[in-house]
């Protein structure tokens, strides 16, 4: 059995594998079963980070050729976008997302993370990470403000002098403003971790100014209610 | 038995010629390709670096961004590299091992070409913005059916010999058959499930066993059956041990595909889960020593070899790199080791010794080994070029592996002391540059061999491929 054909290939090659893929892939798998897997739309159901409305206000030319008017439907776009750029440019080979509860991770960064905020379209492969060159990002929602982004993607060492992350001037028009992939980059990075009721992540800054007035093109009924919306980043430069 | 008169005449089976089972000019293009790619991807690496050092050649080029360059850096070494190179090695051994040739040589020579494309669409698709989010598995979604189709005819052509082959099989086909069997199935678990099927912290235990499988269950198994292969047929002496050849093979077997989620502990991923990891890992690291054993007992009055034989040289060295990493890995899978190692450049050093530090070595060694019996030259062009191609990869490999290893624990117990993010980033500039340094070693010692490769080449043809002498090293290299 050891040394035949059949046994090498039966039991090493066909069952060992199936029983570790039942034990260590399909059982976790069925942990979470009944947890819903978010789609885009529904997390966008839930409301919008301000920071999207703030790109619209900050940059309204551009932002009504790219997306229209800020809407549920145009900010799920943004996210799912903003994911694919992430992706591609290999972001998530330089950041983790997980907040781990050791190494006073917590403490950097905020709240230990917990396996229901991965059931979403956007953690479809779960962006983990393995790799720190820079910081976690998925508390990374509201600790920057827009501009401090957008500066940092166009050149890192402009503003952190000793960083190696690489510059993307690419996802900049002519003018120096950032066309779709780069507001869809920013949208998604500040849309990590505003799931959570501690969300945003700074201290000391006093309370966030609330966002009430309904963005343009929509009405107040619209409007999400409470969440997001009304946690108004205060665009700290730490 | 002399006194005989009428001696004994054995029925021996008719061995047929190395020209009906074996295609050694495909072997010889396989080579060819492993040796192309694996120069690009370190000049990859060694490009993105440079990043690290603030002083990127090409910033701002979106089509040479580090990020997606690291992409090409990694899939480079797995596909391009090691792949083709053990496809030709699976060309040359398996015919031999089974005295029967493949299924079929145009279906060779079109898995060969496809393999190429797919390998190029892959740098292709990565590099302009359609990678997949799985680590090792970048290769864009529309890649991904047509590898798997690749994978499963490239089973299909080794596993026909193999299956007909009646009575015992040597250890090499053991590994052979389940490397063959295990990288249809973990390509198509890894490249498939997380992107369609599962989301979440399940996707991340999924891709957890992918990475590892990659390693594990593809790279690993043809790498030890190319060793059970090499190594006793250059000593002239059989492994010293079947009982031990077994009891890695079926270890590996057993323990390897369950410790994929390692790679993600303390994650959301549930604990019992991550346990059952930690110890299968550090089983398999019981295992690979009754290997390791097994090859140094073999060796056992045959040291000279290390001094006089450079593919030897090449293979023990990668051995000891195999011990020590897997010696490595035994502790930092533990719980306690990984609050601060997770995540720095320590696990950057000791993914480079596996990958490179052991099965690029060995590859290097069947390379060193073969090529001049390819090429039909009898000999090397020139031994000192060899050699210096195994001390400039030897050294820098080993400068690289403590550089980051150290580089490691400084950025992680700067991370857990709260220190600013910059902190560790000023800490690690040194270790940064001393890793370019090394990196460069090794490939000047590449353009070493690549240029003692083309050399040989170019000579003519003074010995019939298989009559070539043994290729020696000087006693003074
Ligand atoms: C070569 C590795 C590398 C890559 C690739 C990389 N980064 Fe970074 N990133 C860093 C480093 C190092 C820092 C810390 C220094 C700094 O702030 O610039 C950082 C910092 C950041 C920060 C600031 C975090 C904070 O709050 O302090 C954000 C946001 C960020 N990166 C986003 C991105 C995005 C988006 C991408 C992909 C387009 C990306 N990074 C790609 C290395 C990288």
């Amino acid at each position: 059995m050891f040394e035949t054909k059949s046994g090498v290939m039966v039991i090493a090659g066909l069952g060992f594998f199936a029983l570790a893929f039942l034990v260590m892939g399909l059982l976790p798998w069925l942990i979470y079963w009944d947890q819903p897997e978010l789609t885009v739309e529904q997390i966008a159901e839930q409301g919008y980070v301000h920071d999207f409305v703030d790109l619209s206000e900050r940059f309204p030319e551009p932002f009504k050729q790219y997306f229209g008017s800020v809407s549920r439907t145009s900010y799920a776009e943004a996210l799912r976008r903003g994911h694919k750029v992430y992706v591609a440019e290999g972001c998530w080979h330089c950041h983790s997302q997980q907040v781990r509860p050791v190494s006073r991770e917590s403490e950097r960064w905020g709240p230990v993370s917990h396996a229901w905020e991965y059931q979403n379209e956007l953690q479809r492969p779960v962006l983990f990470g393995t790799r720190r060159v820079g910081p976690d990002l998925i508390r990374e929602g509201a600790r920057r403000s827009n501009d401090w982004h957008l500066a940092h993607l166009y050149d890192p060492v402009s503003v952190v002098p000793t960083s190696v992350m690489p510059t993307y001037p690419w996802f900049f028009d002519e003018k120096g403003y950032p066309n779709r992939d780069g507001m869809c980059l920013v949208t998604y990075l500040q849309w990590l971790g505003s799931w959570l009721p501690e969300y945003p992540y700074y201290y000391g800054e006093g309370p966030p100014a609330r966002d009430t007035t309904p963005p343009a093109g929509q009405s107040a009924a619209e409007a999400p209610a409470g969440g997001m919306n009304e946690r108004r980043l205060a665009g700290t430069e730490n | 038995m002399t006194s005989i008169a009428a001696p004994i005449v054995f029925d021996a089976p008719k061995l047929p010629a190395d020209r009906e089972l074996i295609e050694t000019r495909l072997v010889w293009w396989y080579f060819v390709a492993a040796l192309a790619y694996m120069i690009v991807a370190m000049l990859a690496g060694a490009m993105i670096s440079l990043q690290f050092l603030q002083h990127y050649p090409f910033p701002g080029i979106e089509l040479l961004s580090p990020g997606r360059w690291r992409f090409v850096h990694t899939n480079g070494v797995a596909y391009g590299f090691l792949a083709n190179g053990f496809l030709g090695m699976l060309h040359w051994a398996v015919p031999r091992l089974t005295l029967r040739p493949v299924l079929s040589r145009p279906l060779s020579y079109f898995i060969f070409i496809a393999w190429q494309l797919i390998v190029v669409a892959t740098v292709v698709g990565v590099l302009t913005g359609q990678a997949q989010a799985v680590e090792w598995g970048e290769t864009p979604v529309w890649v991904d059916p047509v590898a798997l189709l690749g994978l499963v005819l490239v089973a299909i052509n080794f596993l026909h010999p193999i299956l007909q082959l009646q009575g015992p099989m040597y250890v090499t086909l053991w590994y052979f058959i389940s490397a063959l069997v295990w990288t249809v199935l973990v390509y198509m678990m890894g490249s498939f499930l997380p992107q369609y099927f599962v989301g979440g912290a399940a996707s991340a235990a999924i891709i957890g066993l992918f990475i590892h499988d990659l390693v594990g269950l593809f790279v690993t198994p043809l790498g030890w059956g190319m060793v059970y292969y090499f190594v006793p047929i250059i000593l002239k002496k059989p492994v010293w041990s079947h009982g031990l050849s077994l009891v890695g093979f079926w270890g590996l077997a057993f323990f390897y595909p369950l410790t994929g989620i390692h790679h993600f502990l303390y994650s959301p991923i549930p604990m019992f889960l991550q346990y059952g990891a930690v110890i299968s890992t550090i089983a398999v690291e019981l295992v690979v020593t009754t290997v390791i054993i097994n090859f140094f007992m073999t060796i056992r009055g045959r040291g000279d070899a290390l001094r006089t034989n450079l593919p030897i040289r090449w293979f023990y060295a990668g051995m000891v790199f195999y011990f020590t990493t897997c010696l490595q890995c035994a502790f930092h899978t533990t719980l306690t080791f990984q609050r601060i190692i997770h995540f720095t450049d320590w696990v950057v050093g000791h993914s480079h010794l596996v990958m490179f530090g052991v099965f690029g070595f060995w590859m290097l060694a069947m390379l060193t080994h073969l090529i001049p019996r390819l090429v039909g030259a009898g000999d090397w062009h020139r031994h000192s070029w060899n050699a210096w191609h195994f001390w400039l990869t030897s050294i820098g490999m080993l400068i690289m592996f403590f550089d980051l290893i150290i580089a490691g624990l400084i950025q992680g117990y700067q991370w857990r002391d709260l220190a600013p993010w910059e902190d560790s980033l000023v800490a690690s500039a040194p270790f940064w540059l001393t890793r370019t340094i090394a990196g460069t070693m090794i490939i000047v010692g590449q353009f070493f061999f690549a240029a003692n490769v083309y050399m040989t080449w170019a000579r003519k043809p003074v010995a019939a491929p298989s009559e070539a002498p043994m290729p020696v090293a000087p006693a003074a290299a």
